[in-house]
């Protein structure tokens, strides 16, 4: 079994406590991760100016072409991680073993990371809207117009607390390495996978292992990092993200409450946007942010919650391993059953009628997990609490609402894909603030285009403009 | 003792040699406190619903067995002086209280066992590190608690002048459970920066009292400002009153301490103890033992045993895990068996104390969930 230790600015700490990561199905441990404490974590934050510094010996030019030769590495070489060598079958068996995804999902998941690794000049030119990086490095720089500008570091590490269940978010971090930001991890307590074998991957393409602190640990360790990095994210719950609310320290990721809204001049002919409807809902087993958890229109809604319950509704649990597995399982039979409670209560609402009713159960308990077979919910009103949900399993409302109710309704939405070619409705929609991503047109809430900031510019965190003159 | 035994093992005739003088005092213990003439009267009134008459039928520790075990609700409310045995009437006397966030705490009277438990702690303790008449800082609870007093006296006792800190572990506990955590890290701050000035003030203070949590504070804090315990010449730290986790130990000792003793100049000894008990020693720490914290309780005074957790009269093989039983048996207080709320490994004698131990001492598994520990 492997061992795997935290990294303490890049040198693995033998820690006396572990914890054992365990098969979600079978129960047997297929790691023992050494743990830290939070006063471990304080204690090494006091050299954390020691990350950038050995970061920029590097050029930001330099430290992308390694990051180009990490995703190479990460996505096809075996990288040393722990006591052991692992493959990348190794790799997508673990994390499927300990999150529940199935493995074809981890193996999609890998590949969006490298993605986001390989593209990297891509991204930061547009992140930084094609500013010269030597301007992130030095901390101030000429524009190609001819114009001083500065933007100065404004934390030498990055921190992040990791979630547990969801391998796509770590493209969110990526980015640091090349603008010469260290990291600092604590990887999610299912998921170590993701954070060890890409930073093995980035050492192991010649970038400075002193920049790298993983913690795995308690919770002392997350509110430590959060307390002691001037720069850290967060992936928590709704209230997570209303706790760190106006806190320029911290970027909180929590539920997205993405949605589909469909304009009343192409609500007609909602047939043709039906696979992208349900790729947005049951895509990666609807567990990210940026799935959808509600679609909106004035008329139809019956129909549209009908017809995606006939895709998503029969859709079986099948072994992790089955190249048809859709559905994650809940590693945690009670976070499945607490979900169906909360899911009956919704149901107990007038108006609200569960269109995969006709499917079979939804629940599918097993001896150590559960599985939560998809939903489509109808809410005749936005004023139905179910019209607000979102939950970790493939889960839609379809809720009828007047257009002109729409945006003032829908509440906070990360990802908004409105099918509309209606001017005015378009220009409501992009000044709207409750949507931080707006898709116009038929694009599934979750394709990103990572040439776009997702959930605040990352460069904008950690990075402050501010004057910069020379005597004339 | 074979080949691969341990160097720090008991010998088995100190082993037998303690056991015959366990015996010989919880005999004399017996005795004191259901004699009518000595007894307190909360046991003399108990010995009519025991079924067997103690001052006849106790003649060995292992004979405690036949008393039901210890509740310590018992303890709760008054009037307290039904816990004074008529031998020690009219004593100076003092009460020390447990728990009392919500509700009525605990009281355990005492007259003169703080005084004794931590003077014999007193003499484990390496002059080399404690020296003689040096100054101690207190940083843990105050209010009616044994441990203020009792820090206090085995300063005293060695000649120092002890300086405490206010903190109110009762309204720490209100704060968790409120989720008033910017209040708890203020409040924390608070304490720590009172044990700053004291320490920052010239007192002449090289050793100190601390619970697990605040010396880490204590030492972050002092990290903040530039500088260490060793370099306030802080030379030894008697720490307890929390859990110890071998690798909490090791990264205080290597990170905090900056080394071993020999290397840092800083020795730290966790401990064990509570009101009822009193205090358990550690074997001394060692990386070869991979941070290992090992107690022995102050035997006779005290007795500490590792039992099954689905019978508590079945003492566990060594090694294995159990829940820790307690038993006090001094002339002022008797506890003729406790389950108490940790649970631990049996660890075998050691020579300086021959008898059981217990290491890797942590909430018992069937209140964990529930109990909130390690508040300060």
């Amino acid at each position: 079994m492997l061992t795997i230790q935290p990294l303490r600015w890049g040198k693995p700490y033998n820690s006396l406590d572990t914890f054992d990561v365990i098969h979600f199905d079978t129960g047997e441990p297929i790691a023992k991760i050494g743990q830290v404490t939070g006063g471990m974590v304080q204690l090494d934050m006091r050299r954390a100016d020691q990350a950038r510094k050995a970061l920029r010996k590097f050029s930001c030019e330099d430290l992308i072409q390694k990051c180009q030769k990490a995703a190479q590495l990460f996505e096809h070489e075996p990288l040393s991680v722990g006591d052991g060598i692992q493959t990348v079958s190794d790799f997508i068996y673990q994390q499927s073993a300990s999150t529940g995804l199935p493995e074809h999902m981890c193996q999609s998941n890998m590949k969006k990371n490298c993605f986001v690794l390989s593209n990297m000049a891509k991204i930061l030119d547009c992140l930084t809207r094609g500013l010269p990086l030597d301007v992130y490095t030095r901390g101030y720089g000429e524009e190609n117009r001819g114009v001083t500008v500065s933007y100065q570091c404004q934390a030498p590490v990055l921190g992040a607390v990791l979630p547990n269940n969801s391998p796509g978010v770590h493209t969110l971090w990526l980015p640091a390495v090349p603008l010469q930001v260290g990291l600092v991890l604590k990887p999610g307590s299912q998921e170590p996978w993701t954070p060890y074998r890409m930073i093995s991957a980035f050492i192991a393409a010649g970038i400075p292992a002193e920049a790298f602190c993983l913690y795995p640990g308690g919770h002392d360790v997350g509110s430590t990092i959060m307390s002691k990095c001037e720069r850290s994210m967060i992936f928590g719950s709704a209230q997570t993200v209303q706790q760190y609310s106006g806190n320029p320290r911290v970027q909180a990721h929590g539920p997205g409450f993405s949605k589909i809204l469909i304009g009343d001049d192409v609500v007609d002919r909602w047939e043709d946007y039906l696979d992208m409807m349900v790729e947005s809902v049951a895509s990666n087993s609807g567990r990210g942010c940026i799935n959808c958890s509600g679609i909106w229109a004035s008329r139809h809604t019956k129909k549209i919650a009908e017809a995606i319950a006939a895709k998503i509704g029969p859709m079986e649990a099948l072994p992790p391993q089955d190249p048809n597995a859709q559905l994650a399982a809940f590693t945690n039979k009670q976070m499945a059953t607490g979900t169906w409670s909360m899911i009956q209560q919704d149901l107990a609402e007038s108006g609200v009628t569960d269109m995969t009713a006709s499917y079979g159960p939804r629940l599918v308990e097993q001896e150590r997990c559960a599985y939560l077979r998809p939903m489509v919910l109808h809410a005749d009103s936005p004023s139905r609490g179910v019209a607000s949900k979102e939950y970790m399993f493939p889960f839609v409302s379809v809720v009828e609402c007047p257009q002109k109710d729409m945006i003032k309704s829908i509440g906070q939405t990360l990802i908004g894909t409105a099918l509309t070619a209606d001017p005015s409705w378009i220009d409501d929609l992009t000044n709207a603030v409750n949507i931080d991503r707006l898709n116009i047109g038929a694009v599934a809430t979750n394709r990103l285009n990572w040439l776009q900031p997702h959930e605040g510019n990352l460069t904008e965190f950690l990075f402050r403009n501010r004057a910069y003159q020379f005597a004339s | 003792m074979t080949a691969t035994s341990p160097a720090w093992l008991a010998n088995p005739t100190d082993v037998s040699e303690a056991k015959k003088k366990l015996d010989q005092h919880t005999y004399e213990t017996v005795q004191w406190h259901f004699h009518e003439s000595t007894g307190s009267p909360f046991w003399l009134g108990k010995k009519a619903e025991l079924g067997f008459d103690p001052l006849k039928e106790i003649k060995t520790f292992d004979d405690l067995k036949k008393f039901p075990m210890f509740e310590d609700e018992w303890l709760r409310g008054g009037p307290v002086e039904r816990w004074i045995p008529k031998g020690l009437a009219g004593k100076p006397t003092y009460v020390f209280e447990t728990g009392g966030t919500t509700g009525i705490p605990k009281s355990r009277v005492v007259i003169d066992d703080f005084r004794i438990d931590y003077e014999l702690f007193s003499h484990t303790l390496p002059d080399q590190y404690f020296p003689k008449g040096a100054n101690w800082l207190m940083l843990g609870p105050s209010g009616p608690r044994r441990l203020r007093l009792a820090v206090e006296h085995l300063c005293q006792y060695r000649g120092g002048i002890c300086f405490c800190i206010d903190l109110d572990p009762r309204w720490v506990i209100k704060l968790i459970k409120k989720g008033w955590m910017e209040h708890l890290e203020e409040y924390k701050k608070h304490c720590i920066d009172q044990a700053i000035t004291i320490l920052t003030a010239n007192h002449n203070i090289k050793c100190m009292f601390a619970t697990p949590k605040l010396l880490e504070s204590l030492a972050m804090g002092l990290a903040e400002k530039g500088t260490t315990l060793r370099e306030c010449g802080i030379t030894g730290i008697f720490s307890g009153g929390t859990e110890f986790t071998p690798q909490w130990t090791r990264f205080c000792v290597e990170e905090l301490l900056e080394g071993l003793p020999e290397q840092s100049g800083v020795y730290m000894t966790p401990t064990y103890g509570n009101t009822l008990m009193g205090l358990a020693c550690s074997r001394p720490i060692t990386d070869e033992d991979n941070y290992t914290i090992a107690y022995y309780a102050p035997e006779p005074r005290a007795v500490v045993e590792i039992v099954d957790f689905e019978d508590s009269n079945k003492i566990v093989p060594y090694g294995q895990t159990g829940r820790v039983k307690l038993y006090t048996m001094t002339k002022e207080f008797f506890v003729p068996g406790f389950l108490e709320r940790d649970e631990g490994e049996r660890e075998m004698p050691y020579s300086k104390y021959p008898w059981d131990g217990v290491s890797g001492v942590r909430p018992y598994r069937g209140f964990a969930s529930s109990t909130t520990v390690g508040v300060y």
